[in-house]
């Protein structure tokens, strides 16, 4: 059993809720928290559940507290459905499924405190979007008790319908889009080289994770080499010790720093590592939809040049064969592809909405990504910073003063 | 040459075939001059400058490349008096120094010699090649042995020997001098001195003590040598990989427009601080060297412990040789046979001896106990002297001893203090260009 809770008074949650998000705590009417981790044993399986707490006075809650029990599984159906219900906005990724070292791993106390705190992120993105905010699927996930929410899960399009919509996303992508605008290759540049820097930061930073790790083991064994030294010693004793404090001092200093560096610059970095490929997802759906609509708009000129047309000698033919009228054949046929040519141009009409639909909402959600982004990345750096100004500050004057007391 | 101070002013103390009243004497003086403070370094100015390379034949008449170092000298006096001569200088290569000190060492047993630097490069972290070509190593070498040379200058005893001198100023035929003081001959040897330290009855407890606190010394700075090198070696880690920010925060910058500039100087900043850590681990290097000297002066320590081990043992044996002929002669004086021998036996199966030849016997062994007596009187001197001598040096170590590690804590303190600056300096510019993002 976990316990790791969290101030449930509004005031501490908009404390912290102002230091996610500056840009909208005036006009902030919900706050959620993810916090409670607690373990479950069944028959079957062994899993976690999250407390999820949520404070609103938005008008489209019957209630203004709700505390429902989520597992990682219910914040996974969620992202899904958002992607599905919008499939050109920018969702926040979630923390992943597996760690790579290994199962057991899953159930070691940082990681399910990484991945609290990453889920509580993931709540509260969607929270601050003013489109996804407005989800009912969003809504159910945070106010339902648990039978309500695997009653909501299993309506929806069927799992055959989805299937479908699959492979013709797939069959579109293989098609590929003939004439994407410039902005959004743009963007998808961009996306490309931000992956790639990020996925180095990410790679550097936990490098230096490892060394200072190690650097710190070393530094163990290093200070109690002077105490050792002392006790052979009289008139060297006093300093040989005094080393032996400052080398202490450095290591203490130093398990916090790569404390601090774990659990603030790591999980971001790390996070938007994850929201780049995130951003690739959304291009290429954003390709799809406009893809979609290259393809029917290609058949209907196709259908047209069909219309078009001179009576086809084969059409001749087997109207012949059929006894039918040449002529009325001919008839029967325009007619027929008119109508054709009529639903494919409604279709056509549909689908040019869609995607003009699904441009703009990617526009708007790019910029707001990259303020984002920018105050998410800035504000670990400068943290990162700070600490690491704190971690020389304090060093330096354990030693200055051991200095002075020594002379 | 040297035009000054002339070889009428050393006194030699290089002959240890002086009796042991010639002995106290030349030490007596050595005392007067310690406080007139007449040292070597007085009158000289000595440096080991440079290091070159030369190839010849070895001793098996195969090519080799070694080093050799540039000693200079120049009187003290020349340059107070506002005119700065050339120094006088020649080369001498690391084995020279070493045959140098090996003289030493047999020479004046009760002086705890200053060590040599390493010869090859032992405790090594990776940034350091452990090849004695390289130049860092040479370096590091060089210092050591100008030090080495400054601590015999300054040796009251050492100082005034006249091979040393020679060392300083001729370079040619110095080698052939120290082979003709036979000081090799007079090297005591090494199972001689082992079979005294297992044997040696009742040796001076402070001795003992010594002992013991240079091998406990030289465990230990051992121990904290090799601890240090790896420490050194992951900081060296941890700043270089800092290195990489650098690189990918200047390509990230490319790519974004309003953190773009933030970011590329804050990479300057990493940048700089990956580069940070050679220098401060240059001068962690002195530090080590200066815990190395001390490390190997226990050997030194413990070389003047045994020959203590030997005089006292050979004092004893001396004792035990004269007690054993004045048992004898007591036994034949009295006719009685207090310990079984075999004399005793053959004289009760076959008869006491004549009086002429029982006369022969006593007359022999009054004139060996006679000698005896005086060889453990001289005995009994020399190992006096050689305590009251040794124990004066060994005072004398302690206190060189305890200021030069005290002054090297105090820099290595100092030293983590100037990394913390530049630390402090580094992440508060990149903080200042963070912000800026």
């Amino acid at each position: 059993m976990f316990n790791a809770s969290m101030p449930t008074s509004p005031g501490s949650m908009v404390n912290q809720c102002k230091f996610e998000e500056d840009e909208e705590s005036d006009s902030k009417d919900i706050f959620i928290t993810v916090d409670n981790p607690e373990s479950h044993v069944t028959a079957i399986e062994t899993f976690i559940t999250y407390r999820v707490l949520t404070k609103t006075t938005r008008s489209e809650f019957d209630n203004s507290e709700y505390e429902v029990r989520r597992r990682y599984q219910d914040f996974l159906w969620l992202k899904g459905k958002l992607e599905d219900t919008h499939s050109t906005l920018i969702v926040h990724p979630l923390p992943e499924k597996f760690v790579v070292k290994g199962m057991v791993e899953r159930f070691n106390g940082d990681f399910i405190e990484t991945r609290r705190k990453a889920l509580h992120k993931f709540l509260n993105r969607v929270a601050d979007h003013p489109i996804l905010s407005c989800s009912e699927d969003f809504k159910v996930f945070l106010s339902a008790q648990a039978w309500e929410l695997t009653t909501y899960k299993k309506q929806g399009p069927g799992f055959l319908s989805r299937m479908g919509e699959t492979v013709r996303a797939v069959a579109n992508s293989v098609r590929g889009v003939k004439n994407r605008p410039e902005e959004f290759t743009a963007i998808q540049e961009y996306v490309e080289d931000f992956s790639n820097k990020i996925g180095s930061l990410d790679k550097v930073t936990q490098r230096i994770v490892k060394e200072q790790k190690e650097y710190l083991e070393e530094l163990k064994e290093y200070g109690p080499t002077y105490t050792l030294w002392s006790g052979s010693e009289e008139e060297l004793a006093e300093q040989l010790k005094g080393v032996a404090g400052c080398i202490e001092r450095c290591c203490k200093e130093t398990e916090e720093q790569v404390g601090h560096l774990s659990d603030t610059l790591v999980p971001v970095l790390h996070e938007y590592v994850l929201c780049a490929e995130t951003l690739k997802a959304v291009l290429r759906r954003r390709d799809n939809i406009q893809a979609e609509f290259e393809a029917k708009n290609e058949a209907l000129a196709t259908k047209k040049v069909d219309r078009d047309a001179e009576s086809s000698d084969l059409g001749f033919v087997w109207g012949s064969l059929l006894g039918k009228n040449p002529e009325e054949a001919r008839h029967q046929r325009q007619e027929r592809l008119d109508g054709e040519i009529e639903e494919l141009k409604e279709e056509i009409d549909k689908l040019e909405d869609r995607v003009e639909w699904a441009n703009n909402a990617l526009k708007g959600d790019w910029g707001r990504w990259q303020r984002s982004m920018r105050g998410d990345l800035k504000s670990a750096f400068l943290s990162t910073a700070e600490k690491n100004v704190d971690y020389y500050e304090k060093y330096f004057i354990f030693i200055h003063t051991q200095i002075t007391v020594s002379l | 040459m040297m035009a000054d101070s002339g070889p009428e002013e050393i006194a030699v103390i290089g002959n240890t075939d002086l009796t042991s009243a010639e002995l106290e004497n030349n030490i007596k003086n050595t005392m007067v001059e310690i406080e007139k403070w007449t040292s070597l370094l007085r009158k000289m100015e000595i440096s080991v400058g440079e290091a070159e390379k030369r190839t010849g034949k070895n001793t098996v008449n195969m090519q080799e490349i070694y080093t050799v170092y540039l000693i200079e000298t120049r009187p003290v006096d020349a340059v107070t008096e506002g005119i700065i001569p050339a120094p006088d200088s020649l080369w001498r290569r690391y084995s020279e120094f070493e045959l140098l000190r090996n003289y030493l060492l047999v020479t004046y047993p009760f002086v705890v010699v200053a060590p040599l630097p390493e010869k090859r490069a032992e405790i090594v972290w990776h940034k350091l090649s452990a090849d004695n070509m390289d130049p860092d190593f040479v370096e590091r070498r060089r210092v050591g042995l100008e030090n080495f040379l400054l601590r015999l200058a300054c040796h009251p005893v050492l100082c005034n020997d006249k091979i040393f001198y020679i060392f300083l100023t001729e370079e040619k035929g110095w080698k052939e001098m120290v082979y003709e003081t036979g000081f090799q001959a007079k090297a005591d040897s090494r199972l001689k001195a082992m079979n005294a330290a297992f044997r040696v009855k009742n040796p001076d407890k402070r001795f003992t003590e010594l002992k013991h606190y240079s091998d406990e010394l030289q465990t230990v700075v051992s121990q904290l040598l090799r601890v240090r090198a790896r420490v050194a070696d992951r900081l060296y880690g941890v700043y270089k990989v800092h290195g990489n920010y650098g690189r990918v925060f200047s390509e990230w910058s490319a790519i974004e427009k309003e953190m773009g500039d933030g970011l590329q100087s804050a990479g300057h900043h990493m940048d700089a601080y990956a580069a940070s850590v050679d220098d401060i681990l240059e001068e962690e290097e002195h530090y080590a060297d200066q815990l190395k000297e001390y490390l190997f002066y226990t050997e030194a320590l413990r070389a003047v412990c045994r020959k203590h081990e030997l005089t006292q043992f050979e004092l004893e044996m001396a004792a035990q040789d004269l007690a054993s002929k004045k048992q004898q002669k007591e036994e034949l004086v009295t006719g009685t046979v207090r310990t079984f021998s075999l004399k005793g036996m053959t004289s009760k199966l076959f008869g006491q001896e004549t009086a002429e030849q029982r006369e022969a016997k006593l007359q022999v062994l009054e004139q060996q106990i006679e000698e005896g007596e005086e060889a453990v009187k001289e005995k009994n001197t020399e190992s006096d002297e050689f305590v009251k001598t040794a124990w004066i040096d060994i005072e004398h170590f302690k206190d060189q001893k305890d200021r030069d590690l005290k002054e090297a804590l105090i820099s290595y303190a100092i030293m983590q203090i100037s990394r913390c600056k530049k630390g402090i300096q580094v992440w508060t510019n990149a903080k200042e260009c963070f912000n800026k993002m």
